[in-house]
């Protein structure tokens, strides 16, 4: 892998920076380049949220992408803002407990993630956005099981959190093709 | 002989800029003796305002600054956080402080900065020429109300020393004239009590000085005395509206 | 000690001033900076410092002008309708000559204009909304470690000329977080290092000395203009001493970029997607935009470009810089989006390529 772009995007809480943020910290601790554009303002308060994320083995230029190999969609107002965002044969990987709808392009690897409905089998409801981190871990190889394993347990779930660590981890690995 | 009246070390050996009758001269004095008396002139810091005090500073004995018009009691909360042991005050008058500093005044107050604000009153703009204050009596002639000043215009006189004192940050609020020996004598007192205010750290601390402007008012000294007297002394009660009790 | 950490661009420059030896900070809510007021108010009084919350940005600058008559390192940051409104006391500062570091995490303008990341201020911030002649430095990263490491330089230049400096980020430098490396340097100065280093410095005469006056009226003119005269000679002190800039590929380059902060990282994707098509691109990146690295563009390779673009998040505000450098040598465009648009590195490089197909 020499560099990834992808776009993480929902509605403001389903947890879509948070993503966007382990994944930078996970390649961070893997010596890669990373940098982390979250979209701000307003849109953030129950709005859309998104972010841009690029990891790279080499220096990054620049943190916005025009085209990016991977797509997080987590509603369907994503799905249709960023779809054409994808470069052919990259990912789009679909909340299909949310959005009902296909992607319109044919030329992309769709992945569809019913990740509350497995978030819900391992009996932690709110890990919908690990569930999805994992697909994507699965899928890209973007950064390693264990490094995320390590940035949750070091920067996510600690102090008053540090109890959901477990609750959080199987999530990770809940998604198989 | 043993003398009973000197030049105080506060003040610097120099003749002041300011018009005859003016008593901006007096309130300097006040101000440097007391803080003279408690040996702080080494531990203090003055900010002045723009106004005809603008270089109060080459008479105060103090290290001193200028301030933007209306920003004395901000860069007062810079000192103050530089310097948390020093005495900081801020001398300002009515346009300076109750026009275009209005705001920096009433925050000053609310977080109950640990300096003092000395605030000269006389109801008129002194170094721009005699314009309207936010303090100009009503019907009183200025440069920008020819024909008196006029509520439905300009609204009424604002009463700074009872609105601060409206805020519980603004623990010592005193207003005093100096229109006479028995009133310089209980201005000086407040200006102490201010002073011990500030040495205890209990709060902001504010002394409204009322003060004549012969010049612009166009009267003689005397004149303008009375004037302030029977005018100003009405409108603007004298006494104190907030004290602790740790300096009553 | 000094290790690499993921932050906020805002947060970073918070984390920098404090290692800088910031004493004092004064700000007021305004996106898209809010995260370094924030951060300031966490972090600062545990490092030893002290942070207020002003009633406006107009307070804020004078409390900061306090600070720094006291001789303490002061600090403000705001973004751009909040710079408009400290211009009163930046040339106040300047008059004084006082150090003072303000950073400007700036918005699409004017008025109250937008929140997202613009290059509107140039002017604001390198001629100055303020009165008199007065210059302020400014600084301008264009990643997160740069703005850190021009955040700890700009204390130090604020100190050793007696002056303001503005660090000039933009919302998506502030909002973004990348890898960055915080140097570990704090180090607050004693009241007596005070003292003896700033000897002008309002610290209380102690009775020591004579009374310290710090001041900007000069109502003698004969005295003003002398005053003038001697800040114009620091001023050209600091136009020999302080610009800086990074060069790109200038090398048989047919087109030159000029670009600053953000724009750069995205006018370096652009040189890379043009070199893809057979196009020869290269760059100047200012990184002081006051004073202006005029002689940069001496360097510019006169028997391959054939055209100088300024890019920019404004309607076009450095190009007269740019003009000046390049002193008709060249044609010089404008490539440019505002409002919060921000072009990605793809229309940038189309449009560079169409610009330059005019001058074949």
């Amino acid at each position: 892998m020499s560099t990834r772009k992808l776009i993480l995007a929902g509605f403001g809480g389903q947890g879509v920076l948070l993503i966007g943020q382990i994944i930078s910290y996970a390649a961070m601790y893997e010596e890669k380049h990373v940098t982390f554009l979250p979209s701000y303002g307003p849109e953030m308060r129950g709005g859309t949220a998104n972010c841009t994320v690029i990891v790279s083995d080499d220096p990054i230029a620049c943190p916005l992408a025009d085209s990016v190999t991977d797509l997080m969609a987590m509603n369907l107002p994503s799905l249709l803002k960023f779809e054409s965002a994808v470069v052919a044969g990259g990912n789009i990987f679909l909340n299909s407990s949310l959005i009902r709808e296909s992607p319109r392009r044919s030329d992309v690897n769709v992945i569809p993630v019913d990740a509350a409905g497995l978030a819900e089998k391992i009996g932690n409801e709110k890990s919908s956005n690990i569930v999805m981190l994992g697909a994507i871990i699965n899928k890209t190889a973007v950064v390693r099981y264990e490094t995320v394993e390590k940035v949750l347990a070091e920067k996510i779930f600690t102090g008053a959190k540090a109890g959901l660590l477990a609750k959080n981890k199987p999530a990770l690995t809940a998604w198989t093709e | 002989m043993k003398p009973i009246f000197e030049y105080t070390k506060g003040m610097r050996e120099q003749d002041t800029h300011y018009c005859p009758g003016c008593t901006h001269g007096i309130a300097h004095r006040l101000i440097m003796e007391s803080l003279d008396e408690r040996n702080a002139l080494g531990d203090t810091i003055g900010v002045c305002p723009i106004g005809c005090s603008v270089t109060a500073h080459q008479y105060f004995n103090v290290d001193s600054c200028e301030a933007a018009h209306g920003r004395a009691p901000a860069v007062a909360a810079g000192i103050r956080r530089a310097w948390p042991e020093k005495y900081v005050f801020t001398y300002q008058g009515d346009g300076d402080l109750a026009s275009i500093g209005a705001g920096e005044i009433v925050h000053a107050a609310l977080r109950g900065e640990k300096f003092t604000t000395f605030f000269i009153n006389n109801a008129i703009y002194g170094m721009t020429g005699g314009q309207m204050a936010p303090t100009t009596l009503l019907g009183q002639k200025t440069t920008t109300s020819v024909d008196g000043r006029k509520k439905e215009i300009s609204g009424m006189p604002l009463r700074v020393a009872e609105m601060l004192s409206t805020i519980d940050g603004a623990v010592f609020v005193e207003r005093v004239a100096l229109d006479s020996p028995a009133h310089i004598r209980s201005a000086k007192k407040a200006i102490v009590k201010a002073l011990d205010v500030q040495e205890k750290r209990l709060g902001f601390s504010f002394v409204e000085i009322l003060s004549t402007c012969p010049t612009n008012w166009g009267m003689t000294p005397v004149k303008a005395q009375a004037w302030l007297r029977e005018n100003m002394i009405p409108y603007y009660p004298l006494g104190n509206f907030r004290c602790p009790e740790e300096v009553k | 000690m000094s290790e690499k950490v993921l932050m906020k661009g805002n947060e970073a420059f918070g984390a920098a001033a404090i290692q800088a030896g910031c004493d004092l900070y004064f700000g007021y809510p305004i996106t898209p900076q809010n995260e370094l007021t924030e951060y300031m108010s966490r972090e600062l009084g545990r490092a030893g410092g002290t942070f207020a919350q002003a009633e406006s940005e107009l307070a804020a600058i004078n409390m900061a002008y306090g600070g720094a008559c006291a001789g303490k390192k002061a600090m403000v940051s705001s973004a751009s309708p909040g710079i408009a409104l400290m211009q009163e006391g930046f040339s106040f500062i300047a008059s004084a000559e006082l150090p003072l570091v303000a950073v400007n995490v700036s918005r699409g303008g004017p008025g109250i204009g937008g929140i997202q990341p613009g290059q509107a201020d140039y002017r604001q911030v390198t001629r100055g909304g303020g009165n008199g002649d007065y210059h302020i430095v400014v600084y301008a990263p264009y990643c997160i470690q740069e703005a850190v490491d021009l955040i700890i330089r700009a204390f130090d230049t604020a100190g050793r000329y007696r002056n303001p400096v503005i660090v000039l980020a933009d919302g998506m430098m502030g909002q973004m977080m990348e890898p960055v490396v915080i140097p570990q340097i704090r180090r607050q100065s004693s009241a007596s290092e005070i003292a003896a280093e700033k000897p002008w410095a309002l610290t209380g005469s102690g009775g020591a000395r004579d009374r310290n006056v710090v001041r900007s009226l000069w109502l003698d003119p004969q005295q003003l203009e002398d005053q003038n005269i001697r800040l114009d000679q620091k001023y050209q002190r600091m136009k020999q001493e302080l610009p800086e800039y990074q060069s790109v590929d200038l090398e048989g380059a047919e087109i030159v970029f000029t670009a600053f902060g953000t724009v750069s990282r995205i006018a370096s994707e652009a040189i890379r997607l043009l070199g893809q098509r057979g196009i020869r691109a290269g760059m100047i990146r200012p990184i002081t935009l006051w004073p202006f690295p005029y002689h940069a563009f001496e360097q510019i390779d006169h028997s391959t470009t054939k055209l100088i673009v300024s890019a920019e998040l404004s309607m076009g505000q450095m190009i007269e810089d740019v003009e000046l450098a390049v002193k008709g040598r060249k044609p010089v465009r404008l490539i440019q989006r505002s409002g919060g648009m921000v072009f990605t590195p793809a229309e940038l490089a189309a449009r560079a390529e169409e610009l330059l197909s005019q001058y074949q």
